[in-house]
Parts: structure tokens; C-alpha cells; sequence
């Protein structure tokens, strides 16, 4: 902030003080002119590299400080300024207010997998097809690379992923004599023996949680959102969202949930203290539990995700990549930096250092990965369990291009069934009827 | 306010006997608007790890006070001092130039009887009605036009409005300036703003202060504009700041800072506590001439 | 605000038009207008509009109002926050106004340390008051789960659906009654001596001079007070918003009409219609503040 640029700032806010309330649709044009798009091959990528620059990239990755410090050593004509934007959704409400004003959107931006769509659908990202980018379809999972290749144009690369797991608590399965479940049915019984032995113990915590839903959905066949260019189809009664629902409604109506909502400082505490017993969640779970539950150090182990009929599958929970955002006035540069952050083995092993779960099948395969005995595990090779879930994740699956909006208003909808214990598949129905109505409102053709 | 005796003195002559019961009641009062302070103040001496075993309002096993202080200012390099020190220059422009602009303003009004006057406050009354959360989007998009966003004065240039301040001024000045003193120094030749920042300012004080204490407190709490406006944590308040650091204890890469959080939130309210006492002898003066009237 | 200043003693010559003073209300009023004119103006611009994320912007003239009109959530949202007026409001003012009149009594021992604590809460910013009382109403690690404990079953439950709405409450009172008791206070300071002396003549007792006095004494407080708690009210955002995470499928995206349109902004990108009920908000609520207002000054005049 120069003294300056403030005077200039000055002036203009006298002008628009005189233009008074004659704001015309000038403000309100909300369209984004990208930059580049000319350049056509890798080697651009390179030479952007050489003549260097100055990039913003936003983040909330514990890694992104060092993988940043080390892209800046390498390549010291490049200066990245790195920005905490929030976390999750927070980051997406101010990306989203950026593109929509055209202006203070960053180069680069982190987006979760179900975020995605519908920043490419608004045409606020770049397609990294242009650069060559597409050619490193091999190095990553086939489920994280179809996350970010939507309708034949790639629009970020995969960071992380989240196959998902059972984590459990062996001190309370031993103490209470529960044998690891295989399979949902053997997981309702274990629910059931735990919470009759001690009424304070509960095999799960769950209050309703969009990213949870769906991945149990996606995990038992389901496929709810079919999505073709802004045709879109919503059937959350679809044979594996029912299967699901079915299921999880054993557990709801018999109060064999905790209601301890997810994240808060009780969760951490019910995590340490054995009130919650499992965890069905997606691989990057223990660098969480190694940094912020630390009293259950050595308690947890990590299985299979018990199954509906003992074949083993599995599906995505969280994780995302980076992408380049079309406002970006150097995307030559801002795309050299992202293959750089999620292909360089160098930003790859930081990463990882900082207990992410990587996307890239190399790492997943690599011995050095597999054979690790973390002490927070008892020594198990939690590593061969999640890697092996990484190969089982069903293919296929496809969030909505409003899934941000969708995930907003899962607790006015599918969370009343929790709230009231009700019947999960009326929660559903609900929630499909908002979202074909939002979509419709929006100018897709919704079918529902 | 010379007329004013202080409550103490006025009925030590009548009744000196004191009230046992009511001031136990009171007692209760008091409990209930500090129990969650203590609990801030205890929990603050905890480390992370305490904090989710121990009873809330009994200490840990360590007392980590200092260690959470440090690691408070420490913290990513250091960025709650920035936080702090981003609070610091929002509250001194923004409540200060609030108070000016309220002072200069509601001086005016009951001062002049200029067209328009009286449309003035009920221009400001409604505005006031339309919930500022929901015109955050239009603010936005003006401010980004503006080229504003991410920058202090995004922060600033809206706090400069009080429309409390504004209020408060007016009704406070009818009384404390006399029309006569003002006709005086006209009389002599003296412009209208030589006579305001000579003569009437000076009336004004007692007012001017209290105006200042209710927008240092505005500025100092201000949350929602701030995270609106700001994508770059280097311009953070510390509302916005903590609440992030609140946050980050979700999702895939969760890192609960719960203790930092609470240590955060006492250093937060120790400056405003301390301006609160330190102005009290004013602001109350203040305020008894605002509400008086009305 | 209902006597008008002007009238005033000391009031300022009437016979010409003097615009010298826009020169002391100009500064302020650009700035109002570019923060507060603007936009306002530039929401009802946007309310007579829709854009969709698929299809572009188009003119519908007043149909995002006829939807305001029928739109359950919104209702659900008003009538929610206007039942928590009703009780709140009252509830924190007759607190306000007890302890007022408690510290005023001089009855108190050391009534200066009860004025300033009580003033304390107010001083905290409102992120941290809710941070606080989340973890205190904490139904499992929390205070409120300690003391569950103790007596043996789930007395309190400030998440639960019956529950949210005083525990919210709660919040807001402990926020701000020590700042209505303190423009109470101020205001029963004003009184001035000679009255007292001369209801304790006529052996008036202290109930009597409550009601006689210092009520009537304080009804221009009680207004503007009162007034500023209704659009605080209907306002009502940051602690529900804030609470949200530890309960989260008891309030909705639409537990008040302000976070209902801030969510239908920054989830749902349907600017348009956020800014439509943001106008219709603050266009009850404007009417509601200015009947309160007038019922007040009426009374005043009696």
C-alpha cells in the first residue's frame, strides 16, 4: 500500500460517492476474462519457469509452508506468496466472491474433490489440457485424476486422497471383547454389544455430515448425481443410497450414535477417552489423530471398511488438489508451479513428511510407504490397509456442480432424520427435493 | 453534569444503612458475568492436552500460562501480533476518525437548522434496519470495484460510520455548547470551524470520549466485515484471526489449537478491559446526557 | 429523537436557510452514503434481478418479493427470531433495569465494583463470548455435562431443540445487559436530588419512589434501548452462526432471517434473492423500531 495507490483509491471512492446510487449492471457483470490460453505445450512451462515472477497460491495445507520454501530454493526467480484463505469452505466463499467481482482471486487455489465442479462449471478455472498437463494421467489414482478430469478438460491435480478405512480403538474392542467387523451387519452387532456394556461408550459419532454421506453412499454402490453438462439427475433412492440408508437407520433408531458433532473439542476428547469407538473415515485420519489425540497413543489400529457383502470395495472421503484460477494473470507460471507442488517427488516426499496421504500411484506403491510401523498404531503397517483401499475405491462416482450448496443445507434436511431419529431415506428424499429444486432455479435441467 | 451529584453522596445523609440481601443477589449477578470469564482465565493456563481431560473450572496438571502465551505470539511467525497490531491501527483511524466524523456531524445538527436536517436521522435509523450481514455481497462488489478488498481501508472506511455516535453527539451537544457562546464568538468574527474546534470541543469532551469508548469497543469486536473483505491474514483482526485459528481444527488436515485459541481470546480482552477502566470516569458523564434526553 | 432537538432550549435562530451546517454533516454523509446509501441502493437494484449460475441475468421486476412472500423458510426464520424478541429482550432489559436500580439504591455494598463487572461482559467481542459459552454448554466435556454428572441425568441440554433458542439467549443477555444497565444508570443519575428529599418528606418508601420517580425517569432509556435490542434482534447472526458447528442440524442454514440470507448468498450464489430478503428485514424491521419509537415519545408527552 503505497501512499499512492491510497490517494487514487481516495479519488475513486469520492467519484463513486458522487455517482451515488446510479450503479449500473457494470458492477454487477460478474464475467471473467482469463489470461493466457495461447501457450499450448510443456515446454511453455518451462520457459515460465526461467523467466520467473510473482505468484499467489492459497492453502490451508500444513505442508504448503515448506513445499513453497522448497519451490522458491529451486526455482528462485519465482516468488510465490502463500495465503491461508481459511479452511474448506471458507476459502471457497472468498474464491467465489473474487471470481464473482473479477478481481483477487489468487493464481493457484487448494479445492476439495466435491468442490470442484462447481468452480469449472462457473468457467472460474483453467483447463490445464493446453499445457500438457493431461499426459500425467498415469502418475495418480484412478479416482482422484477422474475428480479432477471433468467432461474432457483437466481442471487441477490431485494432492491428496481419502480412501476410506475403519479406524478403531483396540483398547475399547479388547476391553469389551469386540471382534473387528467385516461387514455392516457385524458392525450393527458390535454397536449394539458395546453400547449395552457401557451406555457412556458408542461405536461411532455421527450427527449428519454431508461428505460422510455420500461416500457411504458411493461406497455401497450408489450412484445418486449423474451429471451431463447441465444436465443433471438426483436419485438419493437409488439401490445403494437405500443400502446405505437402511443400514445407518439400525444405528440412528437404536441411539447406538453419539451425537457429539464432528471436529469439536468433545470429539477430540471422545476420540482420546474411548467414548467413540470407531472411525469410518478416509486415509489421511492418522496424521490427524498422531497430532490431536495424543492420550490414545498406541490405542488405534486400522482395518477394511466392513463391507455389505464381504467384497471388498470402498470409496473417496475428502481430500483435493490444486488448480489454477483462470483470473490468474500468469497461468503459464501458476501451472509450472502446480506440476511442480503435485508431481515433483521433492514437493510429493514434503508432503507426505506432514502426514498427508498421497494421490500418486508411486508413493502408494513405494516400499518406503507401505512398510512404515507408526508407534501411534502399536507398530501396525497401517500403510498396506490404506493403500490397499486406494486400489478398492469403486470408479465412476461424480459429485453435483452445486455440491457446496448441497453440502450447506444437508443438516436442514438429512439431519432432521438424525435430530429426531427418524428414517434416514425420508432425510434423503428431502434433501434430493431442495437440490432439484435449487437446480432447476439455476438454469439446469434437473431430473429428480 | 455539575448538577449531578454522585448516587452515594445523595442519600448518604438519608439512608447509610447498606442491604446484606441485595448485595447477595447482586453477588449472583456478579457470578454470572464472571463464571465465564474465570473460565476463560483458567482454561488459558492449560495445554492442549489438559484442556480435553481436566474439570473446566479447576486447573491442569501443568500450568502452562506462560508457554501458551509464547506460543500465542509465536505462532506461524508470529502473525497474532500482526493480528494485534492490524486491531491496533483499525481501532485508532476507525474509531477515531468515527468519533470525528460523529462529533463534527451531530454538532451540526444541533447546531444548524439547515434543509434536510431533520430527513438525516431518519435516513440513518433505517439504514441502520437493513441487516449489514445481508448487504455484505453489495459492499463487496462495490469495495472490490473500488479496488478496496484485502486492503485496511476495507476495514476502516465502514467504521467510520456510528450512527450511535451520531445520536449521542446531537442530543449531547443541544445542551452542553449554548447557542449564546457560539453567537459570542461570532460576534468577534470568528468562522464557524475556529469556533467548533476552539470553543465547542471542548463542551463536548465528556461526550466525545463516551462515542469514543462505544466505537473503540465496535472497532475492537468487529467480525463479520473484516472476514468478508479480507482473503490475506496479513490484514486480520484479531476477531477474524482466532476464529480462523478455531477452525482449523476441522476437516482432513486438522490441527487443534484450541489452547492458543483461549490464551488469544484473554489477550484480546485485557486492552479493551483496561481502556473501559481507564475511561470510566468519562464515558459516564457521557452517557447520562445522552439518555436523559431522547 | 422524540423531542426534536431544535426545539430545544438554547435552539438555534429559525428566520433563513443556513446550509453551513451540511458543512459539519458532510463528511459524515459521504462516507454514510458510499457505506450504508450505497449499498442499500445497490441491493434493491440487485433484488429486481436473477442470475443463475446456468443462463445469465435477467430482469423478473418484483417476483424475488412475491417469493419472499411465500417462502416458508423465510417466515419460519422471522417468526423465530421475533419469538425470541418477545422473551429475550424483556428477560435482559428487566435484568438491566433491576440491577440499575440496585446500584442506584446505595443500599449496595461497593456498588462501583458491581457497576464495572457487570459493564465487563460487554467489552468482550462476540466471537469469543460464543467460543466461551460452546465449550462451557459442552453436553459432553463441557461444564454443562459436569454438572449433568452431578445430579445424575441430562438436566441441561443447551444444544437440543427446545434448548437452543434460551441458550442463545443466554448468550446475548450475558453480552449486553450490563450495557443497558449502565444507560439505565446513567440516566437515574440524572434525576436530581431535591425530588428524592421530597418524596422522603411525603414518606414515600423506596418501592414508591421506584415507580413514582425513577421509572418514569428512565422511559426515554427504556426507548432507545429497547430499539436498538429490536433491531439487535432481528439482526441476530454471529452467535447462531458461531453455534452452528456444536449443533448443527438444530440450526439450520435458515435459524434466523439474517444468517438465511447470508446463506442463500455465499452457499447458494442467489444474490439476488438474499438481497431481496435483506430489504424486506430491514424494511419490518425499520417499521417495527419506528412504532416503537412513536408508542414511546406518545407516552413521554403524556
Amino acid at each position: 500500500m503505497t501512499i499512492m495507490r491510497n490517494r487514487s483509491a481516495i479519488r475513486r471512492i469520492a467519484a463513486t460517492v458522487l455517482a451515488g446510487a446510479l450503479l449500473t449492471g457494470g458492477l454487477a457483470a460478474c464475467a471473467t476474462t482469463g489470461g493466457g490460453g495461447d501457450s499450448s505445450s510443456s515446454t511453455d512451462l518451462d520457459a515460465a519457469l526461467k523467466a520467473g515472477g510473482t505468484i499467489t497460491y492459497w492453502s490451508w495445507t500444513p505442508s504448503a509452508e515448506a513445499q513453497v520454501a522448497a519451490f522458491e530454493k529451486a526455482y528462485p526467480n519465482v516468488t510465490v506468496k502463500l495465503v491461508n484463505a481459511g479452511t474448506g469452505n471458507d476459502e471457497y466463499t472468498k474464491l467465489q466472491n473474487a471470481i464473482k467481482a473479477g478481481s483477487g482471486a489468487p493464481d493457484v487455489a487448494q479445492i476439495e474433490y466435491f468442490a470442484l465442479p462447481q468452480f469449472a462449471l462457473s468457467d472460474s478455472l483453467l483447463d490445464l489440457t493446453p499445457y500438457g498437463l493431461d499426459s500425467l494421467k498415469g502418475d495418480y489414482t484412478a479416482s482422484t485424476w477422474g475428480s479432477v478430469a471433468i467432461d474432457g478438460k483437466l481442471y487441477g491435480l490431485p494432492q491428496d486422497s481419502g480412501p476410506m478405512a475403519l479406524f478403531y480403538n483396540k483398547a475399547v474392542f479388547d476391553q469389551f471383547g469386540l471382534t473387528v467387523p467385516t461387514t455392516w451387519d457385524e458392525y450393527i452387532a458390535d454397536a449394539k454389544t458395546l453400547h449395552a456394556a457401557d451406555p457412556t461408550k458408542f461405536i461411532a459419532s455421527d450427527t449428519g455430515d454431508a461428505g460422510f454421506t455420500t461416500s457411504m453412499i458411493w461406497q455401497a454402490g450408489g450412484h445418486p448425481f449423474d451429471v451431463n453438462g447441465t444436465n443433471v439427475t438426483v436419485n438419493l433412492a437409488d439401490k445403494g443410497s437405500a443400502k446405505w440408508a437402511d443400514t445407518w437407520n439400525q444405528l440412528v433408531d437404536g441411539g447406538l450414535l453419539s451425537t457429539i458433532p464432528g471436529w469439536s473439542d468433545d470429539w477430540f476428547k471422545g476420540l482420546g477417552n474411548g467414548t467413540i469407538a470407531t472411525l469410518v473415515t478416509g486415509a489421511w485420519m492418522p496424521g490427524v489423530l498422531e497430532s490431536s489425540v495424543p492420550d490414545a497413543s498406541g490405542n488405534w489400529r486400522v482395518a477394511p471398511i466392513p463391507t455389505y457383502d464381504g467384497k471388498a470395495t470402498t470409496a473417496e472421503n475428502g481430500g483435493g488438489g490444486q488448480s489454477v484460477v483462470k483470473q490468474s494473470k500468469n497461468p503459464a507460471l501458476a501451472a509450472a508451479f502446480l506440476r511442480w507442488l503435485n508431481n515433483d517427488p521433492e514437493s510429493i516426499k514434503t508432503f507426505l513428511a506432514n502426514g498427508g496421504f498421497p494421490s500418486t500411484t508411486a508413493e502408494l506403491k513405494s516400499d518406503d510407504f507401505v512398510n512404515q510401523e507408526p508407534e501411534y498404531f502399536g507398530g501396525q503397517k497401517i500403510n498396506e490397509v490404506l493403500t490397499q483401499a486406494a486400489a478398492d475405491v469403486t470408479p465412476g462416482w461424480s459429485y453435483l456442480p452445486f455440491q457446496v450448496y448441497a453440502n450447506s443445507i444437508f443438516g436442514d434436511t438429512v439431519g432432521q432424520s438424525y435430530a429426531t431419529v427418524g428414517d434416514l431415506n425420508k432425510g434423503l428424499a428431502d434433501w434430493q427435493k431442495k437440490l432439484v429444486e435449487y437446480g432447476n432455479q439455476q438454469g439446469f435441467t434437473v431430473k429428480g | 453534569m455539575t448538577r449531578i451529584v454522585t448516587s452515594s453522596k445523595r442519600f448518604s445523609s438519608m439512608k447509610p444503612r447498606k442491604s446484606v440481601p441485595l448485595t447477595i443477589i447482586m453477588t449472583v449477578f456478579v457470578i454470572y458475568s464472571l463464571l465465564p470469564l474465570v473460565w476463560l482465565v483458567i482454561n488459558a493456563t492449560k495445554t492442549q492436552r489438559d484442556l480435553s481431560t481436566s474439570f473446566g473450572l479447576l486447573f491442569g496438571g501443568h500450568f502452562a500460562l506462560v508457554q501458551n502465551v509464547i506460543d500465542t505470539l509465536t505462532y506461524r511467525d508470529g502473525i497474532f501480533l500482526r493480528w494485534f497490531g492490524n486491531t491496533l491501527l483499525y481501532v485508532v483511524v476507525g474509531a477515531g476518525g468515527a468519533t470525528l466524523l460523529a462529533t463534527i456531524a451531530g454538532y451540526g445538527l444541533a447546531k444548524y437548522r439547515f434543509p434536510g436536517r431533520r430527513a438525516v436521522f431518519a435516513v440513518v435509523l433505517g439504514a441502520i434496519a437493513i441487516p449489514g450481514t445481508a448487504l455484505a455481497v453489495p459492499t463487496f462488489l462495490l469495495f472490490s470495484q473500488l479496488g478496496l478488498t484485502n486492503t485496511p481501508w476495507a476495514i476502516i472506511i465502514p467504521s467510520l460510520i456510528s450512527p450511535f455516535g451520531l445520536y449521542l453527539i446531537w442530543v449531547y451537544a443541544i445542551d452542553s455548547v449554548p447557542t449564546e457562546l457560539l453567537e459570542a464568538a461570532r460576534m468577534d468574527g470568528a468562522g464557524e470551524f475556529r469556533t467548533f474546534f476552539t470553543i465547542s470541543i471542548k463542551l463536548l469532551a465528556p461526550g466525545i470520549v463516551t462515542v469514543l469508548l462505544f466505537t473503540v469497543v465496535a472497532t475492537w469486536n468487529n467480525y463479520f466485515l473484516p472476514l468478508i473483505m479480507l482473503s490475506d491474514p496479513a490484514w486480520y483482526p484479531l476477531t477474524v484471526g482466532l476464529s480462523q485459528w478455531n477452525a482449523q481444527a476441522t476437516g482432513v488436515a486438522a490441527e487443534p489449537i484450541y489452547n492458543l485459541v483461549l490464551t488469544g481470546s484473554v489477550i484480546t480482552i485485557i486492552p479493551i478491559v483496561v481502556a473501559f477502566l481507564a475511561l470510566q470516569r468519562f464515558w459516564q458523564s457521557g452517557l447520562s446526557a445522552g439518555s436523559v434526553k431522547q | 429523537m422524540s423531542t426534536r432537538p431544535a426545539d430545544a432550549p438554547g435552539r438555534p435562530r429559525k428566520d433563513r436557510r443556513d446550509w453551513r451546517g451540511w458543512a459539519f454533516v458532510g463528511p459524515f454523509g459521504a462516507v454514510f452514503a458510499l457505506v450504508f446509501i450505497t449499498p442499500v441502493a445497490y441491493a434493491i437494484y440487485l433484488s429486481l434481478f436473477r442470475q443463475q449460475l446456468v443462463g445469465g441475468n435477467a430482469f423478473v421486476g418484483l417476483s424475488n418479493y412475491l417469493q419472499v412472500i411465500t417462502d416458508g423458510q423465510f417466515w419460519e426464520a422471522f417468526l423465530r427470531v421475533l419469538l425470541f424478541l418477545v422473551i429475550q429482550v424483556p428477560v435482559m432489559l428487566a435484568l438491566a433495569l433491576c440491577a440499575a436500580l440496585a446500584i442506584d439504591s446505595a443500599r449496595l455494598h461497593a456498588a462501583g465494583f458491581f457497576r464495572i463487572v457487570l459493564f465487563l461482559p460487554y467489552a468482550v467481542p462476540a466471537v469469543v463470548a460464543v467460543l466461551m459459552w460452546g465449550f462451557i454448554y459442552g453436553n459432553n466435556f463441557g461444564l454443562t455435562a459436569d454438572l449433568n454428572h452431578l445430579i445424575g441425568f441430562d438436566l441441561i441440554t443447551p444444544f437440543a431443540r427446545n434448548w437452543i433458542l434460551s441458550s442463545i439467549g443466554n448468550i446475548v443477555t450475558w453480552e449486553f445487559v450490563g450495557y443497558n444497565m449502565l444507560i439505565f444508570y446513567s440516566a437515574l443519575r440524572t434525576v436530581p436530588t431535591d425530588i428524592y428529599e421530597a418524596a422522603d418528606l411525603d414518606g414515600a418508601g423506596p418501592f414508591r419512589v421506584i415507580t413514582g420517580i425513577k421509572l418514569p425517569a428512565l422511559r426515554g432509556a427504556i426507548v432507545i434501548a429497547t430499539i436498538f435490542s429490536i433491531i439487535g434482534s432481528f439482526q441476530l447472526f454471529n452467535e447462531p452462526n458461531i453455534l452452528k458447528p456444536l449443533a448443527p442440524n438444530i440450526i439450520t442454514t435458515y435459524f434466523t432471517p439474517n444468517m438465511y440470507a447470508y446463506n442463500l448468498s455465499f452457499a447458494g450464489q442467489q444474490y439476488n434473492y438474499s438481497a431481496t430478503v435483506a430489504i424486506v428485514m430491514g424494511v419490518i424491521t425499520a417499521v417495527i423500531a419506528y412504532v416503537v419509537q412513536l408508542r414511546g415519545s406518545r407516552t413521554d408527552e403524556r
